[in-house]
């Protein structure tokens, strides 16, 4: 017997606790939404987490969910992937959480393509502890902790993931649930690791921090769309694109007699070499529109599938299972007498 | 000075001359030979075969192995200098053994940093081709010690290994480095000439650990031969010895040689057999625990999984992710690496999930000695955590025991669903010794059981025995539930962070630890119970602590000790036995951690005897103590 199950069935009974206004709860859901329609059985998910306001998202989901230490849910995920890999194992985590304390782990997690999905909340700002600078905060940004602006180079979670060889990046605004939906699904279909990052606001420390791009009123101008198979084209009247010049991502006018749309780059993110999904993920606003969407989808071997693979290799090679020769193996020696044997108790 | 285990077995032998003439082999009791040299020149294979030889032959044996900390110190430099010492004897070998009997030194370097090691009269067998000029200033001497009679103290066999195993091979026309690296053998064979051990066994296992080159095959085994046949037909050693044999047989039964951490791995691999669970090991390489990855890593028919980590600190949340999952997940460092798992550690205690934590302990604090054994972890593993964050910890005694101590540390990591710390060191990691390979139906059964029923299940409902929260695997329908770092609420384990809640479950937890004392072992008091005078150790110590006791109560001296493999939570009766002594002495190489614990939960007065040599406690340093706290001349 197959219940359908709606997406209110994905929800726990524990109300969640972010603060109203809260970007998480579009992502909450997004997420229970995409959950519904991949018609997943909820016992087979497993949510992980760190620490940060998204990190308490697990709880607010019937799920298996383990919401463990800050930076480290990458880890959790993998033993858990490896050892369970029937089931179906999501990240949930923030810009602090992935990038700082655990942007080893994620660095890793990355290079390994696990079927592990990584959903990164995008605040740009310490929220949980009350406004810190992040690893994603701009340039000269001020915080509590940066009163006078900061210093550091943020870091751009889709470059870094598909520079570690991520198999599957995107990037979705908060504030678009329908596009949201749409790539969790198409990252749960996706065999591999996934990075969705989510560009979200936090209304209490870092107001409008995305407004420029992710309210619906600048999506237009401010922001290109990634499609597969289609040119790269953006603008109100859809009226501008890009074309390839040397290293670089050149802007242009459709309405410009010089430009021939057969020059439009078109996006392909099933393409092998990263070289071209990294250089988009790197576009930055004001100077570029900032794209969003899918940047790569590229099959490749999972981890889990190579571990379990490897063993039974060796099962078949070496016969499987057995203590006994396992123990004796080697040089062995056989006593035969046992009168007045006396060993250390240990 | 204090009775060591063994007679001294060069002073007064016949000497008894003719070619080839071996008269009868001198009757040894326990033995130690120590075998010294540049790290590449083979010592601890050299060692290893021994120590097997004499081990499939019958003798009891222990051994230590020693590195120099460095990959590749210049080569003949004391820094550079590796050994293998192998204890034999016909039974009893506790230790690796104190003074050293014959010394194979291979080059000035190892001469150099040994001869402090050898008993006055020992046998000191020396490579007489690596004694030259440029070797003997590298290693610091001003003459050839071989020559100028400083040495007189000892019986000197100056043999010319290396021009020895080049001639016995160079009709093989082989390539110059080939049949250089071949000397060690010679060695062997020379030295199991020496002790009329034969060749076998070492042939049969030369034929297949080289199987992949017929020509290393062909040096090893006749460089052995050779040097073997230059014991026998020269006239250079006037006889040859053989160890006692044993005078009381073992227990019957079907034996191996083995080192600590390959006994802790078999452990693992045994106990989630027994388990019915995968085992699954995260690991990050590091001295000197690696020996433990690399040993499951070759088992993964089992399946056993291993995966070596980006770091420490994944390695043991790949393992907690794994025994989420339920599988028994297992993590294994040292020193170093205990310190970046404790975050992780103290996860797993408010989660409340089986895990086992190894811990080969070596020479701290930071990166300190990390070739050496050391037991400064004990207050680590204890409490290095912040907040009340009771755990399991157990310590191996000895290679073998490894083997049972990494079982029970699953069974109660399993029954009371939380983390054990097993503290190894690098002695009993690297040393071996013989292992009675146990029948499958001597062992525990410990088959784990996961909840499935949804009936009134609540993820953080204790059993009334035990205080244990139940095992759910995630895939198990209607069972969802979340769990975490986060204070939970009693029973259902929602997030709880009221006052009242949290009191109860830091006392929850407490209590569960406490309660972990119902399964363990009564403690075994070795020799006189009704001594004045208690010695106390954990891990390794305990065989130069059990041999020293033995020794003294043998020539009269009451004395007796305990070891303890449970360091938290303690015996139950370890109180009432410690109040029967009014003398304690707490033995450990550190500066008194389990001293510590002692005093604070039994209050009682006790001393404390420590070295943090980086080495372990001789026999002999142990009994000098016991008869100066008796106050008795030796």
């Amino acid at each position: 017997m197959t219940t359908v199950l709606e997406r209110k069935d994905y929800l726990s009974s524990i109300e969640p606790r972010w603060c109203p206004g809260c970007g998480d709860y579009g992502v909450l859901k997004g997420f229970t939404t995409a959950l519904a329609k991949i018609g997943l059985p909820r016992e087979k998910i497993v949510l992980v987490s760190g620490i940060g306001c998204s990190s308490r998202f697990p709880h607010y989901t019937q799920t298996y969910g383990f919401h463990s230490i800050h930076g480290r849910a990458p880890a959790i995920a993998l033993g858990v992937k490896i050892t369970r890999p029937e089931l179906s194992v999501w990240v949930i985590t923030g810009d602090g959480d992935a990038l700082s304390i655990g942007g080893n782990h994620f660095v890793h997690l990355m290079r390994r393509n696990p079927d592990i999905k990584v959903i990164l909340l995008n605040n740009r700002i310490y929220a949980l502890t009350k406004g810190q600078l992040s690893p994603t905060s701009p340039k000269g940004h001020k915080t509590k902790s940066t009163p006078y602006g900061s210093v550091d180079t943020p870091i751009n979670p889709v470059s870094l993931a598909i520079a570690c060889g991520a198999t599957f990046a995107a990037r979705v605004p908060g504030t678009d649930n329908a596009m949201m939906t749409d790539v969790f699904v198409e990252a749960y279909q996706h065999k591999g690791v996934a990075l969705i990052e989510i560009l979200q606001d936090c209304d209490i420390f870092n107001e409008g921090i995305w407004g420029q791009i992710t309210k619906k009123s600048n999506r237009a101008e401010n922001t290109v769309t990634l499609k597969h198979g289609e040119p790269l084209i953006y603008g109100e009247k859809q009226d501008k694109g890009f074309r390839v010049k040397g290293f670089d991502l050149e802007k242009v006018d459709l309405n410009d007699k010089s430009v021939d749309r057969s020059q439009l780059l078109v996006h392909d993110a099933h393409r092998a070499d990263p070289t071209l999904a990294l250089k988009l993920s790197m576009l930055e606003f004001p100077k570029m529109p900032y794209p969003l969407g899918i940047f790569r989808q590229v099959d490749a071997p999972t981890y889990e599938d190579e571990v379990s693979t490897q063993e039974h290799e060796v099962a078949r090679k070496f016969g499987k299972t057995d203590i006994y020769n396992l123990l004796h193996a080697g040089e062995t020696w056989t006593v035969e007498s046992d009168d007045n044997w006396f060993d250390m108790p240990v | 000075m204090c009775a060591s285990e063994k007679a001294q077995p060069f002073e007064t032998e016949p000497s008894v001359a003719g070619n080839g003439m071996k008269g009868h082999p001198k009757e040894l009791d326990i033995t130690t030979i120590r075998f010294a040299g540049d790290s590449g020149d083979g010592i601890q294979v050299l060692g290893t075969r021994f120590a097997s030889a004499s081990a499939i032959f019958g003798e009891d044996v222990m051994t230590l192995a020693e590195y120099p900390a460095e990959i590749r110190a210049p080569a003949g430099t004391v820094a550079g200098v590796s050994g293998f010492q192998v204890n034999v004897g016909p039974q009893d070998v506790y230790t690796a053994g104190d003074l050293v009997d014959v010394l194979v030194a291979m080059n000035p370097a190892a001469l150099k940093s040994n001869l402090p090691l050898v008993r006055k009269g020992g046998i000191i067998i020396a490579n007489e081709d690596a004694f030259t000029d440029k070797n003997l200033e590298k290693a610091g001497f001003t003459k050839n010690p071989l020559e100028n009679g400083e040495l007189a103290a000892y019986k000197i066999y100056s043999v010319r290994i290396s021009h020895f195993t080049t001639a016995a091979l160079e009709r093989f026309g082989l390539q110059r480095v080939l049949v250089e690296r071949a000397k060690n053998f010679f060695a062997l064979g020379l030295v199991c000439w020496l002790f009329n051990l034969p060749l076998e066994n070492s042939l049969a296992w030369i034929k297949n650990n080289f199987s992949k080159s017929e020509d290393v095959v062909k040096v090893n085994s006749e460089a052995m031969v050779a040097g073997h046949n230059y014991g026998e037909s020269t006239e250079l050693f006037s006889t040859s010895y053989i160890i006692k044999k044993p005078e009381r047989p073992r227990m019957a039964g079907t034996y191996r040689y083995l080192n600590g951490n390959s006994a802790l791995s078999m452990g693992l691999i045994v106990a989630s057999y027994l388990a019915d669970l995968r085992l699954f090991l995260g690991s990050y390489p590091i001295t000197p625990a690696s020996d433990i990855l690399h040993e499951l890593s070759r088992h993964k028919e089992f399946p056993v999984t291993t995966f070596q980590a980006e770091d420490e600190i994944a390695a043991i949340g790949a393992a907690i992710g794994a025994s989420f999952g339920g599988s028994l997940g297992v993590t294994s460092t040292s020193g170093p690496g205990m310190a970046l798992k404790t975050e992780f550690i103290n996860l797993a205690v408010a989660a409340e999930l089986p895990l086992i934590v190894i811990n080969v302990q070596r020479g701290g604090p930071s990166t300190g000695l990390p070739t050496k054994m050391e037991q400064g972890d004990l207050y680590q593993a204890l409490w290095a955590r912040h907040g009340d964050s009771p755990i399991v910890v157990l310590a191996a005694c000895s290679p073998k025991d490894c083997f049972n101590t990494a079982i029970e540390a699953a069974q109660i990591a399993i029954k009371y669903m939380t983390p054990v710390i097993i503290l190894s060191d690098g002695y009993i990691a690297n040393g071996s010794e013989p292992f009675r390979i146990p029948d499958l139906n001597e062992l525990p059964q410990m088959r784990a059981r996961f909840l499935t029923e949804p009936e009134g299940f609540q993820p953080y409902k204790r059993d009334p025995v035990t205080l244990a929260r139940p095992w759910v695997r995630p895939g198990t329908p209607g069972m969802e539930h979340r769990i975490g770092g986060l204070e939970r609420r009693d029973g259902s384990g929602e997030i709880d962070l009221s006052a009242d809640n949290h009191e109860k479950m830091v006392a929850y937890r407490a209590e569960k630890i406490e309660r972990v004392r119902n399964v363990i072992p009564r403690l075994h008091v070795e020799g006189d119970p009704d001594a004045d005078l208690l010695i106390i150790g954990w891990g390794s110590s305990f065989g130069a602590i059990t041999r020293a006791v033995k020794n003294q109560n043998a020539k009269g001296h009451r004395v007796a000790s305990i070891h303890l493999r449970h360091l938290n939570p303690f015996p139950k009766e370890l109180g009432k036995i410690l109040q029967r002594f009014s003398k304690r002495i707490v033995a450990e190489n550190n500066m008194g951690q389990l001293w510590t614990k002692l005093r604070a939960e039994y209050l009682l007065e006790m001393e404390r005897f420590n070295k943090v040599k980086g080495t372990p406690f001789g026999i002999s340093e142990i009994e000098e103590k016991i008869e100066k706290t008796l106050g008795v001349e030796s």
